[in-house]
Order: C-alpha cells, then structure tokens, then sequence
C-alpha cells in the first residue's frame, strides 16, 4: 500500500486573483508525473492537503470538477502560516497535493432529484466542483432541477464570477445570486442575506428535492430553519463541514465530532447524522 | 504451546547474543523513573523494575518522528519534491514490556492499521518488533488492568510472556516471532507444559489478588453518545484540570499526534510530534474559532474517545489498559476509575 502521507508533486500552473480585497486565490496545479493524475482521481465534494515542504499542509476542498481533466483547482483564503506562503508562491514552483481525502456529496441518491446548492461566501469551492458536474453534457439528464443560491458580501467577493453570470442565462439552472449590500446601480441580481434568500426562492420540499449546504456556521445556524419551514427534512439537507486537520486520513485524531472524523468520515454529512453527534465543528 | 526455562545465571549472555539480529529496546533507570529506552552496548534491561513512567509506544511510535523530507536548494533536479525519511525498520525486541503495554498496542494499532489507509511508519515499526514480556508478581495500587480484559499476566499482543521465578524465568512462546528470538538468545531449555501452564496459573492468580481497585464498564455501550456528551458531571469532573497534558503524553493508547515541518539551511523535514487533546491548538481553526474552546470540553473529549467513542467505533472494549499511568502522574488528582464509574453509572433524567 502506497504512503498515505506523501505527496503527489504538483506544479503551479496559473494564479488567479478570485476576489476584489485579493483576499481569495485560484491556484491551477499541473502534476509533475502524468500517471498521478489518474491516481487523484475525486468525486465532487472531497478535499485534499496542499503540502508546501518546509512549511506545512492545508486540507482545501477541490474547486475543480472531476469532469476536467490535466489539472486541479483550488481557491484559498489567506489566513493562516500555510495559506500566507502560498499566496506568496510564484507560477511554476514546485509543491505537493495529497489526496484525494474524504467522502463526497452522494452522487448516487441525488439522481432523478431536485438539487437546491446553497453557499455563501468562499465555501463555494466544492459546490462549484458540483454545478460543473451536474451541468456537463453527460450528466445533466441525471438531474432533475437544480438551484443554485449563492450570497457573498459584495458583488467583488463572489467566487467565479464569470460562470456564475454563465450559468445565470442558462435555462437548465436556475440561479439566485444574492450580495449583502452593494451601491452597484446596475446589480442586477438580489441583495439581501442568504437565508432570506432561500426562504424566497428555493424550492419547497418535496421527497425528491435535497439541498447541499456550504458556508460559514453563521450561515448553516441561519438558513437551517428557512429550509426547514420549505418542508426540508433532516436527511434532505447535506452539509459539507471542516475542522482542524492535519493527517487527512482519520489517524491524528483532532478533527472528530463524536465518534465521526470529518476527514475521512466526512466532511459531507446530512444533517440527521450530524444531529447525533456533539456539535464539535 | 511452548514452555522455555531460562537460569538468570544465562539471562545476560543470551540478551547479548540477540543482539547479532536484533535492536533491543528495555526498562532502564534514569533521573526521571524507569524508561523503556533503546538499549545501548551492553546495557541490560532492568527486569526488577516495577513499572515504567512513559509506556513502550515510543518504540513504535516515537514522540518526534520524521517523516518525510525535501530539499529546497532549486540547483538540484528534485526540488521541493517530497520523499520518505528513511528509516531502519531492521528487527527489534522490546525485552520486558508489561502485558498491558502489549495490549495497548494492539489498540493503537486499530488506528493505524486500517482497511482504507495504512500508516506505514507505525506498520513497518510494529511488523519489526518482537515483544517480549514480563508478569507483574505484584501490582500496584494504580494498576486495574484485570478490568480491561489484560491483567498482570494477559498475554493479548505479546510474542514471548515471562514469569520471574526468582532464580528464573519461565518463558511462554506464544507466535512464532516469539520462537525466532528465544532461538537468537539460544534459550533452548524445554519446560514441561503442563507444570509450566498450572505454574503460569497461580503466578496469575496470586497477582490478580493484588490488584484492588476495579472499574465497571458494562453500561457504556448501552448509552448514546449525545446522552453522555450531555451530562451534567464534566464541570465537576474538569473543574481541577490545569490541561498540562501530562495524561495523555503517559498513556500507552493515546495516539494523536501533530503534522510540522522544520527546515535547516535548504533542508525540510516533515515530522510527526506526538500531540495532545488537552490543547486549545489542538483544534483551533486559522480563523479563530475553536469546536473545543474550553477545558471542559477537552477533558470530556479525553474521556469520551477513550471510554465510548472508540467503544462504539471498534467494539472492542474500552481505550485504556488500566496501567494506572494517568492517574499516578495527574498533578490534580483526576483518577480515570472515577470518571469511569460516573459515565457507567449515569442514568439520564427525564
């Protein structure tokens, strides 16, 4: 069995600039050996460790989507040793990706559902993943509807402008963008906060409608109940959620809420698994 | 099942010879109480030692480790592109280690020893070792072990189990590991039996008379976890913790460890620290926020990974030995035994 702690070496192909206070980067990765493309092979939903030698690893949800293929994509938030460096670090250096880590959003029991995504701020990295799953040609008849309700504080701070504005003028997604505030006169979406925002357009709840839920716990603490008063059920709502992490593999023990670990037993759970456990997240 | 005789008169001379194929690894004394450390040159394990301050998990899994390493200079080809430390996983002998110890390996080892993942530096190390262990003639008043399915003479996890017979030991074979380093010692006198298993019988029965102190389990399972996590007790039970981590740090199944990575000049390291729950670090997130902010809540996580989340998660006891380590070394005074008794007993009021 290969070492589960050692890296694929992978190198920075692109550097984005994601958001307007430059807080947010998109860093596209090009691995170094061919073959361990196939062998990171990821499902919508799980998250890897960007390992930096000499500085440390982060566990970041994969912003790329399995249908594309030659690279993988992440978006991180300066904010910590890690983070800081690699918003620091240059196209063309050298660094490792280890993973792909965790479980996924449940591909198989979502087929011939209603998808409602809701994200706030920059937890839409693996609900983007998500969106350009469902969406390609070859997946989008396994779906039945899907909705999407993103809010960020100010058009500047939403992720992937650019394909939200894309998906905006499909027919076969609909989309409820939302920013806090903006003195945009020509915003053209909704402002408001994104529970409300759910409240007003989401779906109502029937049994094959399920909502995935991705954004900071202020957000979840919110927008549980708006979903709960469309008539969604502990089982219909899916959350993706993070801890402190530093194996990825369920061994070095700080991440769990009760008996779960959220890097190898999550980080997707539904909301009545995560009902039974201390909220430890 | 094989019985070997040793005359302590031999004991030295065919430690000496395993030498040749073995590193060996043993209670020795130093200014700290006895260690089980590596033992160098001609040092002897020290077999009339009661029992040892820090547990053999060392052996296997050392408080600082490294793990993998890179170099940073961008003049060579292989630049920032990690490899595994080496390490020498050549056979070793652990000659002495207590019958707890041995158990709390096997426990250890559910966690890194897994059907989705395997941690290579612990498997490599465990496959390598040869444990050999000694009997307790006569617990301590902190050693509850005959309450965690091991004992003064439980033989779960070991190769070789020793009884100290005064002028010998008598040595039960139990894998054929064991076999291969009794081999190596050239201790080849054949003991009867049947004399040696009733005589390995009373040895244990005697011991188990001497442990005093006894925990209950039974009821754990049947609570919820949320029931548990939910009680009223931890306050009281955390209310003298100074999250010195003390506990954790001596416990022979305590396992969680930290991820760090050092560089020297154009050399990078990524170790594996042994970590502590005890920690506000230990889950802080970068922003701040923190799932176990308070004391209480690291204690209660403490006592609830090892008395009913890893219960419900392997179904295979509890996570704890009843060495008595944490209990002897607690600067306040918390005792797991009451902890224990308090979960086991608590009924929820509606």
């Amino acid at each position: 069995m290969e070492n589960p702690y050692l890296p694929y070496p992978v190198r920075i192909d692109d550097i984005e600039i994601a958001t307007e206070d430059k807080s947010l980067k998109t860093f596209k990765f090009v691995f170094l050996n061919p073959e361990d493309e196939d062998k990171f092979s990821y499902q919508a939903g799980q998250f890897a460790e960007l390992s930096i030698p000499g500085v440390g690893e982060i566990p970041i949800g994969i912003a790329s989507s399995p249908v594309e293929k030659g690279f993988v994509k992440f978006t991180v938030f300066k904010t910590g040793v890690v983070t800081a460096h690699l918003h620091n670090m240059k196209v063309g250096d050298i660094m490792g990706i280890r993973g792909p880590l965790g479980n996924w959003y449940p591909w198989d029991k979502l087929e011939n559902k209603n998808v409602v995504i809701i994200g706030g701020g920059f937890a839409f990295t693996t609900l983007r993943s998500s969106i350009i799953y469902m969406l390609d040609p070859a997946n989008r008849s396994k779906f039945k509807n899907i909705d999407v309700v993103y809010g960020a504080r100010s058009p500047g701070m939403l992720l992937y402008r650019e394909e939200l504005f894309e998906w905006e003028k499909r027919d076969d997604i609909n989309m409820h963008i939302t920013v806090d505030g903006t003195d945009d006169p020509d915003w053209k979406y909704h402002t408001g906060f994104v529970p409300t925002i759910v409240e007003q357009n989401a779906p109502k709840a029937d049994e094959d409608t399920y909502a995935i839920i991705c954004g900071p716990p202020i957000m979840i603490k919110f927008t549980q109940p708006s979903l709960t008063q469309l008539g969604y059920k502990e089982h219909q709502i899916i959350m993706s959620l993070e801890n402190r992490m530093k194996c990825g593999i369920g061994m070095c023990g700080r991440c769990n809420i009760g008996k779960e670990l959220v890097c190898k037993d999550g980080p997707v759970f539904t909301l009545e698994q995560i009902n039974q456990t201390p909220k430890e997240y | 099942m094989k019985f070997i005789t040793i005359d302590k008169k031999d004991w030295a001379k065919g430690i000496e010879k395993s030498r040749k194929t073995y590193q060996l690894f043993g209670p020795v004394k130093d200014e700290n109480g006895f260690l089980i450390k590596s033992l160098e040159h001609d040092i002897l394990p020290d077999m009339d030692y009661y029992d040892s301050v820090m547990s053999a998990k060392s052996i296997l899994f050392p408080q600082t480790e490294k793990m993998l390493c890179a170099t940073l200079d961008e003049s060579k080809k292989d630049h920032h592109i990690m490899k595994k430390a080496e390490i020498d996983y050549s056979p070793r002998a652990v000659v002495g280690i207590r019958p707890y110890d041995a158990k709390a390996i096997m426990l250890v080892n559910l966690n890194f020893d897994t059907d989705e993942y395997r941690d290579p530096y612990w498997c490599d190390a465990y496959e390598a070792t040869t444990f050999v262990g000694l009997g307790i003639n006569k617990p301590g008043p902190f050693d509850f072990s005959t309450s965690t399915g091991t004992g003064p003479f439980g033989e779960e996890g070991l190769d070789v189990l020793l009884a100290d017979l005064d002028d010998k030991y008598l040595a039960k074979v139990l894998t054929n590991k064991g076999e291969v380093f009794m081999n190596a010692c050239e201790f080849k006198t054949q003991a009867d039996e049947k004399e040696s298993q009733a005589l390995f019988d009373i040895l244990r029965k005697e011991a188990e008379k001497n442990i005093a102190s006894h925990i209950d389990t039974a009821k754990l399972k049947e609570k919820t976890i949320l029931e548990l996590h939910e009680a009223p007790f931890w306050d009281d039970i955390a209310f003298s913790c100074i999250n010195c981590g003390t506990c954790t740090y001596v416990c022979p199944t305590c396992w969680c460890f930290d991820i760090q990575d050092e560089v020297k000049q154009k050399d990078s390291v990524r170790l594996r620290i042994w970590d502590t729950c005890m920690s506000s670090l230990f889950t802080r997130h970068a922003t701040g926020h923190n799932p176990r902010e308070t004391k209480v809540q690291r204690v209660r996580q403490r006592f609830m990974h090892k008395l009913k989340y890893f219960l419900d998660k392997y179904d295979q006891g509890i996570m704890c030995v009843g060495c008595g380590r944490c209990v002897k070394s607690c600067p306040v005074n918390i005792d797991i035994r009451e902890v224990c008794t308090t979960m086991n007993s608590y009924e929820k009021q509606d």
